[in-house]
């Protein structure tokens, strides 16, 4: 979510929020994993738990103005930009009342009002579009800047080195964020990039790159402020290489037979961001504020629950509307 | 006769081809470990070994274009497309280059590949993992496209397509592959071009390809609750075209629908319909109904979803449409 006043670093009476945040993307997600399960929600769904720290530090360092594209694992991107819960949980089950007014679902998340130019459900649909954001922005001589989110096996796809490549080329307003998970889906980076440093891939078109632990939602906030201070400024567009971490399957449901889930279970356990913050915050957040916060959160995820369940089937011939302007 | 589902009939056309001819190698994304995003490489890595089952990157251009370049050099490479959808991706590869490449060459070179997709609605993934786009394809001279809606053609046709000597773009629905069927005990081959009469029958033909073969299937059983006798074609090969089979079979009913999943207007079943009135005008009794996809890309919604695609009350409307019963 924008904040109004921008600084570099984020303040220490910003981080109880920051933690909110990612504790009811946490909890969201949690829950619609169990409404899958229950067999409640349709489609084809990929949660983000994990990765928390990377949607929230970089939706807070936006500004009111600037645009992502997101991707497939889109939930978490979504709520950080500023969608309400309600709305997004209403989508997942395909109400009128959903972001995308039941027409897009959990990888198809359209927000315009908050900045979200969509999820993608084709791996790397939007980089180009950020770029002809950005182009926009500059064009109309406009302080925006565009965001694109992707991941690791993203990087592999022609529209990642087209789009990144003509960015440079016309130093838009463009920042590329690389959620780093090192998976694309049961493919381990190792196996589908010969290089161990992806962001040599950006290097090569002469592109501005940063460097973050993903999991540390501080440095990725600063990061992120840093390459968005930088488009901003008419530099050129940067790339940001976040190192995340997936817990969980690659869609819900995936019963992970390619991965060592002692490993999972040992980055779950030391690489949480949630975990992360929460001890840096030991002396300013006790426990008892924690559960606080975690049933606030709880609650809400639970009313988006109800919320969406109460929502309005689109009529079957609404099918028909939206297919032209 | 064994018994094995559609996705085990790929798997062992794909297995049979790959053991008796070291040629055939599979690439496509998530097939190794995973064993493909459908589960239909599932143990193939543990068999051949990951020369010969071969996960590549996110990159359908890369993967489409390396299999035409092995193929013109004497490998028949199956690349896997794990969407249909992504077809779109590696388009100018199959359609500028290995339809082509034969040609331009003046008959020097081939391209034996097999593109192998999945594609399909029903399940409520968006507009971007369920498409039907198989007439793309048939528009392209140089490229023969396949279709199959039972585990034994499935089967039969894979194991021709593999050793065609042309580039096959090869769908496969993913809804059928849970379905079970018989099939021989060794792989008869199924040539490409050859439809399948379904079910035989008198007052109407029903052209079905993919899930609406089956979905064809159960209204032609409904039809006839009504004194319908209706028979059930399935082209298998959309590209060429058993023009013959579909035409003797109107001949004799004097009435057709044409049946898919893909967005009616601008489909297959246009090329069928105007095939039918051109060779069978003076046999025909009746307008040749088509069903299809509304013209709209696929909405999530479940309930959006399902008036979209077309279903077998669709076909039954269509069939009593054609006999005057509607
Ligand atoms: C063009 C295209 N090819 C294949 C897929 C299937 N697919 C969906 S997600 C995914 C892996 C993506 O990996 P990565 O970019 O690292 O993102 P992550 O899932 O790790 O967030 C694949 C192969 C797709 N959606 N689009
Ligand atoms: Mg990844």
């Amino acid at each position: 979510m924008a904040t109004a006043e921008h600084k570099a670093t984020l303040a220490k009476s910003e981080l109880g929020d920051v933690l909110r945040e990612m504790l009811l993307i946490r909890r969201f997600e949690e829950k619609v994993e169990e409404r899958f399960r229950a067999g409640e929600l349709p489609g084809f769904l990929h949660v983000a738990i994990g990765q928390e720290a990377s949607a929230v530090g970089v939706c807070r360092a936006l500004e009111d103005g600037d645009v992502i594209a997101s991707t497939h694992r889109a939930h978490g991107h979504t709520l950080a930009k500023g969608t309400h819960p309600n709305e997004l949980m209403a989508e997942l089950y395909g109400k009128q009342e959903g972001c995308s007014h039941g027409y897009g679902g959990s990888m198809h998340l359209y927000d315009v009002e908050r900045g979200n130019m969509g999820a993608n459900a084709v791996i790397g649909g939007g980089l180009p579009h950020v770029t002809g954001a950005a182009l926009a922005f500059q064009m109309r001589g406009e302080p925006r800047v565009a965001l694109a989110f992707f991941g690791d096996g993203a990087t592999n796809i022609g529209t990642f080195h087209e789009a990144l490549n003509l960015a440079q080329l016309w130093q838009v307003p463009a920042v590329f964020v690389l959620e780093d998970n090192k998976w694309a889906e049961s493919t381990p980076e190792s196996q589908h990039s010969p290089i161990r440093d992806l962001s040599d891939r950006a290097k090569a078109f002469g592109m501005k790159t940063l460097k973050a632990d993903g999991q540390d939602v501080e440095a990725v906030y600063k990061t992120a402020r840093q390459a968005l201070d930088h488009a901003r400024s008419g530099k050129g567009p940067v790339f940001v290489h976040l190192d995340c971490v997936r817990f969980h399957g690659h869609y819900i449901g995936d019963p992970q037979v390619y991965r060592d889930k002692d490993e999972a279970r040992k980055l779950a356990e030391t690489r949480d961001p949630i975990k992360l913050l929460r001890e840096k915050l030991k002396l300013s957040i006790s426990d008892e504020e924690f559960e606080e916060l975690d049933t606030e959160v709880t609650e809400m995820v639970e009313a988006s629950v109800e919320f969406a369940k109460s929502g309005t089937d689109p009529a079957p011939e609404d099918a028909l509307k939206n297919v032209y302007a | 006769m064994p018994e094995l589902t559609y996705r085990e009939a790929v798997r062992d056309a794909l297995s049979q081809a790959m053991r008796q001819d070291d040629g055939v190698f599979l690439m496509g994304e998530d097939i190794a470990e995973m064993g493909g995003s459908m589960g239909v490489t599932q143990g193939m890595l543990e068999e051949f070994g990951k020369e010969r089952v071969r996960n590549t990157p996110i990159s359908e251009m890369a993967l489409a274009g390396a299999a035409i370049g092995a193929s013109m050099q004497g490998m028949r490479p199956v690349a896997e497309i794990m969407y249909e959808d992504f077809l779109t991706l590696a388009a100018e590869q199959v359609v500028n280059q290995a339809a082509k490449i034969r040609y331009m060459s003046g008959g020097q070179l081939t391209v034996p590949v097999v593109f192998r997709t999945q594609g399909g609605a029903g399940w409520s993934p968006g507009a971007q993992h369920a498409q039907q786009l198989e007439a793309w394809f048939v528009h392209i001279p140089g490229l023969k496209v396949v279709f199959a809606s039972t585990p034994e053609d499935v089967r039969g046709l894979l194991w021709s397509a593999i050793y065609d000597d042309n580039p096959v773009v090869f769908f496969e629905h993913r809804t059928l592959y849970p379905i079970k069927g018989n099939v021989p005990q060794e792989i008869e081959p199924i040539p490409i071009g050859r439809a399948r009469v379904h079910r035989e029958g008198e007052d109407v033909t029903v052209i079905a390809t993919g899930r609406l073969v089956h979905e064809s299937l159960k209204a032609a059983e409904e039809a006839e609750r009504d004194g319908i006798s209706v028979e059930v074609v399935d082209p298998r090969t959309l590209q060429p075209l058993d023009e013959e089979s579909l035409v003797s079979s109107v001949k004799k009913t004097n009435r057709a629908v044409v049946a898919h999943e893909a967005v009616t207007r601008m489909g297959f079943g246009a090329e069928v319909a105007a095939v039918l009135q051109y060779q069978a005008f003076d046999w025909l009794d009746a307008p040749i109904e088509r069903v299809g996809a509304k013209f709209s890309p696929l909405p999530f919604a479940p309930v959006m979803e399902a008036f979209v695609v077309p279903h077998a009350e669709d076909v039954l409307t269509a069939i009593k449409r054609t006999v005057g019963k509607a």
